[in-house]
Formats: C-alpha cells, sequence, structure tokens
C-alpha cells in the first residue's frame, strides 16, 4: 500500500534573476521576481536549490536583503573562496536565469518595528545582509525607535551597502551606524580598528537598556563573543537574539 | 576551515523543520531532557554539516533532536526533548 | 526531478578514475569535514583504547604511548563519504584492528566502535578483522587532525566513512548487531557503498 507524503508544506517556488547589483568585489545582490511569493519579514531567509543536469543539487540558506515588496525578493551574496553555490551565484547567474527558493523562514531572528522599542544591531561581514533588511523597512516606517548598528568588517572595501547606510544615517538622527575595521584601515579612517569587544558596544549601544532588542549576525565565533560581550554589560540574554552563518553561507 | 564555524544555530534549520512540521519551528521552546535548559529552536547549536541535521542543547551539548533525510523520507529522534511549548491561537 | 539550473555544477572532479567511485558518488580533492557535535580535544595523557567484552567488562587496554609502541602500518585507501563525496588515494598511518583484537578472546558476530562526545556505529567481527581495519592517528603523514578525528579515529574504507568513527575509545564485542548513532535514525545497519546501502531498506 502506498504511503502518503505527510510533509512538503514549504514549497519550492521558481525565482528568476531580474537584476544583479554588484556591492563590494566579491558580493553581489540578486534581485529576483517570484510569482507566488507569500511577502516577508526583516531577518527572514530563503533556502535556495541549485540542481546539476544529472541531479546533482546544493542547497544553501540566504537572508533577504530587503523588505517585501510583492514578489520581488532581494538576496546579498558573498562569493567564498571554497563555495560551492556562492560562486554559481556571483559569477554565473545572469539576468533572466532561474533558480528554486522556498521561504520565508525563520521566526525568531525577526524584527519589523511593531514594539517601538529601540534597535541594536551588530554586524560581522556578511551578517550585515538580515541586518540591513530590518534598517531598510525601519526607513518605511511613519514611527521609529532609535537604532543603533555596529558592522565589523576585515576592510572598507568590504562593507556591504556603505553608501545606503551612511545616508540613512545622515537622513535620520534616531540611526547611528558605526563600523569597525578589523585588519585594515584607509589612511583618513575615523572608525574604529579593531575585534569588537565591551567598551566597543558600550560606546556604540550606550547603558543596557531593558526595552531594546539586540540582533547579533555573522560568523559563529563573532556571534559568540558579540553576545556575550552584551551580555557582559548587561544585556538581557532573552533580548539579545543571535544568527550564526557557516563558513560556507550557512 | 576551523571546525568551530561548523557549528550554527537553529536558525540554519528553520526550513528543514518548517517542512517536516508544517509550521515556523524556531520559535518553539524546547527543554533539554539531560539538564532542563529551556530555549527556543532557534537558540539550539546546530551541527548542520553530517550525514544529518544534530540539535544539541546550548548549555550542556546533549542531542536534542536528530534528523535524517533520505530522498523522499525523513527520520526524526525528538528523544532528547522532554517538552516543547508552542503558542495557539487562544 | 527538480528544476535544472543553467550552468551548475557544484564543486565535483568530472574525473571519474576508472571505475573507483561508487554509485551515485562524486569525486573530491578536498576532505570535508563533517560533525554531529563539539570537537573533542582529548590530550594524549589522558587517551587510551579499550576493548570491551561481551560481558561489559574491559579486555585489554592501551595508553597512548602503549598504542604508539604497537606495529603500525601505512596505507593507502579510497574512502566514501554517505554525503556523496568520495577521496580517493588517502594515506593514513595506524594499527591495524587485527593487532588489537589479537589480545583478546574475540569471537563476538559484531563490534560496536564508541568514541569521545558519545557517537557510536555498529560492524561486523569480521568487517573490521583480516587487514580491512586500522585505528588510524596519521594521515598524509601528519597527526589527524581533531577536526578530522584525532587523536585517533577507526579507519573502515570498504564501508560508508560514518563507520569509521572519528575519536574513536575502543570496540565492545557484541552479540547483536545494536544499530549505533546514524544507524538507529536510518541509516543503513552495513553501509557497503558499493551496492550503495545509505539507508533502511536500501
Amino acid at each position: 500500500m502506498e504511503r502518503a507524503a505527510v510533509l512538503g508544506r514549504l514549497t519550492w517556488l521558481l525565482a528568476e534573476v531580474v537584476e544583479i547589483l554588484p556591492e563590494t568585489p566579491r558580493v553581489k545582490s540578486l534581485v529576483f521576481s517570484v510569482p507566488g511569493w507569500p511577502g516577508h519579514r526583516p531577518g527572514q531567509h530563503v533556502d535556495v536549490r541549485l540542481t546539476a543536469e544529472d541531479g546533482y543539487q546544493a542547497q544553501r540558506s540566504y537572508s533577504v536583503a530587503a523588505p517585501a515588496d510583492g514578489e520581488r525578493v532581494v538576496l546579498t551574496v558573498e562569493r567564498l573562496e571554497d563555495g560551492e553555490v556562492s560562486p554559481f551565484l556571483v559569477d554565473e547567474l545572469a539576468v533572466g536565469d532561474r533558480i528554486e527558493l522556498r521561504g520565508p523562514i525563520g521566526g525568531y531572528f525577526v524584527w519589523d518595528g511593531a514594539d517601538g522599542g529601540p534597535l541594536h544591531l551588530v554586524a560581522g561581514g556578511s551578517g550585515v545582509v538580515p541586518l540591513a533588511a530590518m534598517l531598510r523597512h525601519r526607513a518605511g516606517l511613519e514611527q521609529a525607535g532609535p537604532a543603533a548598528l555596529l558592522y565589523s568588517a576585515r576592510a572598507e572595501g568590504d562593507l556591504i551597502y556603505r553608501e545606503e547606510l551612511d545616508r540613512l544615517a545622515d537622513e535620520d538622527d534616531a540611526l547611528a551606524v558605526a563600523y569597525t575595521l578589523t585588519r585594515e584601515q584607509p589612511p583618513d579612517w575615523t572608525g574604529y580598528d579593531r575585534r569588537i569587544d565591551g567598551e566597543m558596544l558600550s560606546e556604540v549601544f550606550g547603558s543596557p537598556d531593558p526595552a531594546a532588542t539586540t540582533f547579533v549576525c555573522g560568523p559563529t565565533r563573532f556571534v559568540e563573543v558579540a553576545a556575550d560581550g552584551l551580555v557582559g554589560l548587561g544585556y538581557e540574554a532573552s533580548r539579545v537574539r543571535t544568527e550564526r552563518f557557516g563558513p560556507s553561507g550557512r | 576551515m576551523e571546525s568551530a564555524d561548523l557549528k550554527l544555530d537553529g536558525n540554519a534549520a528553520g526550513g528543514e523543520l518548517r517542512e517536516i512540521f508544517g509550521a515556523e519551528m524556531t520559535v518553539v521552546r524546547a527543554t533539554c531532557a539531560a539538564c532542563g535548559a529551556v530555549r527556543e529552536m532557534a537558540e539550539l547549536t546546530v551541527y548542520a554539516h553530517a550525514p544529518g541535521t544534530v540539535f544539541r542543547c546550548a548549555s550542556c551539548d546533549a542531542v536534542l533532536v536528530r534528523i535524517v533525510r533520505a530522498e523522499s523520507r525523513v527520520w526524526l529522534d525528538p528523544s532528547g526533548v522532554s517538552c516543547l511549548e508552542l503558542l495557539a491561537d487562544a | 526531478m527538480a528544476f535544472v539550473t543553467r550552468g551548475f555544477r557544484g564543486r565535483r572532479d568530472p574525473d571519474d578514475d576508472g571505475g573507483r567511485i561508487p554509485p551515485g558518488q562524486y569525486r573530491t580533492e578536498d576532505f570535508p569535514v563533517l560533525s554531529a557535535g563539539p570537537t573533542p580535544h582529548t590530550p594524549v595523557e589522558e587517551w587510551s583504547f579499550t576493548i570491551v567484552s561481551e560481558s561489559g567488562e574491559e579486555a585489554a587496554r592501551w595508553s597512548w604511548d602503549d598504542f604508539q609502541a604497537l606495529p603500525s602500518e601505512t596505507v593507502t585507501v579510497d574512502i566514501h563519504c554517505v554525503t556523496k563525496w568520495s577521496k580517493l588515494d588517502t594515506t593514513w598511518e595506524g594499527v591495524s584492528v587485527d593487532t588489537l583484537l589479537a589480545e583478546v578472546e574475540a569471537d563476538a558476530a559484531y563490534i560496536t566502535a564508541f568514541s569521545d562526545g558519545g557517537y557510536t556505529t555498529n560492524l561486523p567481527l569480521e568487517d573490521v578483522t583480516d587487514g580491512k581495519a586500522w585505528v588510524a592517528y596519521g594521515y598524509d603523514g601528519e597527526p589527524l587532525d581533531p577536526e578530522h578525528g584525532g587523536p585517533a579515529r577507526l579507519l573502515v574504507p570498504h564501508l560508508y566513512f560514518w563507520k569509521s568513527a572519528k575519536w574513536v575509545r575502543g570496540l565492545r564485542l557484541m552479540d547483536d548487531d545494536e544499530p549505533g548513532f546514524w544507524e538507529s535514525l536510518g541509516y543503513h545497519l552495513y553501509g557497503d557503498p558499493w551496492r550503495e546501502q545509505r539507508y533502511w531498506g536500501d
């Protein structure tokens, strides 16, 4: 007797590339049109599935980079040196190509500003992507509480969305954006120049606010150092939300 | 590659959990049967780079949930979880 | 089949090398690290390898120094992971399981290998004897890296590589074929890559 499938409530949808935006030498934003897309919340991610002609498949997760906008889904992908999927997405994928994706996924690492409280964001490398989605969403709100982003990268050229983040901060007194470049800094650099520590977190975010929600995203070790640092400063652990990216995307 | 980077969290298994349970599971609170720690599944330690997905307690490292996927079959061992807390409509 | 992505091949070596790649496998030059838990870091001063009898008694024990003093071999073998990658011509240094079992009365039908961190895997005794298995502490001329199972791992290349338990600390002789960590959750009890025995019922 045939057993009926009980699973599969999350369907793979076909997403077509409509635009490709270079962000940094290793990073591109891919704009997809996804018929049937149900919408999503800032911080959520999608799973992407690639299938070769002989049936070989690879699957990775990518955070959605922009707030919901009908069928439009934007992913920002960093080409990882030893990667299997990211070099394809960054180097090969062309406008008009289609890939499979499913989502939106996630209910924990999500922010839509409903509570009006302060928003604290700590980004390591490509961990800035879901946090940028939150800031882009916040920029469209009529009323938003204060927000601050601390963004760590190796060098200035690795900062994703740099101009846009600076512009958002310039246009909004209630938004502060701080950068730290850990490996090399340009000659006129006025930002931080070391790995994140308690002193830096304290300067960027001020004394712990029980009404604040904090999101930390990046590679595992970065997230753990930052989250431990925040808790060490007195942040309530339950209000510090973390998302760890693996070495090959997620 | 540092093996420390292989350690992810429950967010990474969100799609897999959603597919199996038909619901967003990352916000479900799980109690570790070994040490009693209660965490949202998003906050559990996840090793996804294995022949299966393994969820471990972020406090004591005990295995909470194991999942193996083979084409159209899924095996799930939830025996490391003593209790799940989900939200329903009142 | 799922939608085929134009131009996607994945990180695979196209060269099959004449029948050395089992069905459904792809050749890789990498050595992927797969793990179900945190990497143990047992210092060699605290390390021991034991053989446990069917009744649960310790039948033999070696400290790290004892183990290093045993006759060792260097072998070059192909390895096949159930996650579909195969790596050819991998070179290992270690002690043959035959050497270890010679110290005990081993007439049980099965063994369960057990490791630091709680991992277990089950095998028929005849699949780890007669030159088919080693406890390896060297890989590619260097001491075995912890992320690949060091200080020592089981090496059973004729079966899927999940049977080659990392961080192995001993073998327990068993009357029954007791499913281990992955075998209890869908993975095939035996695991022959040439018959593609990946999952229950294969």
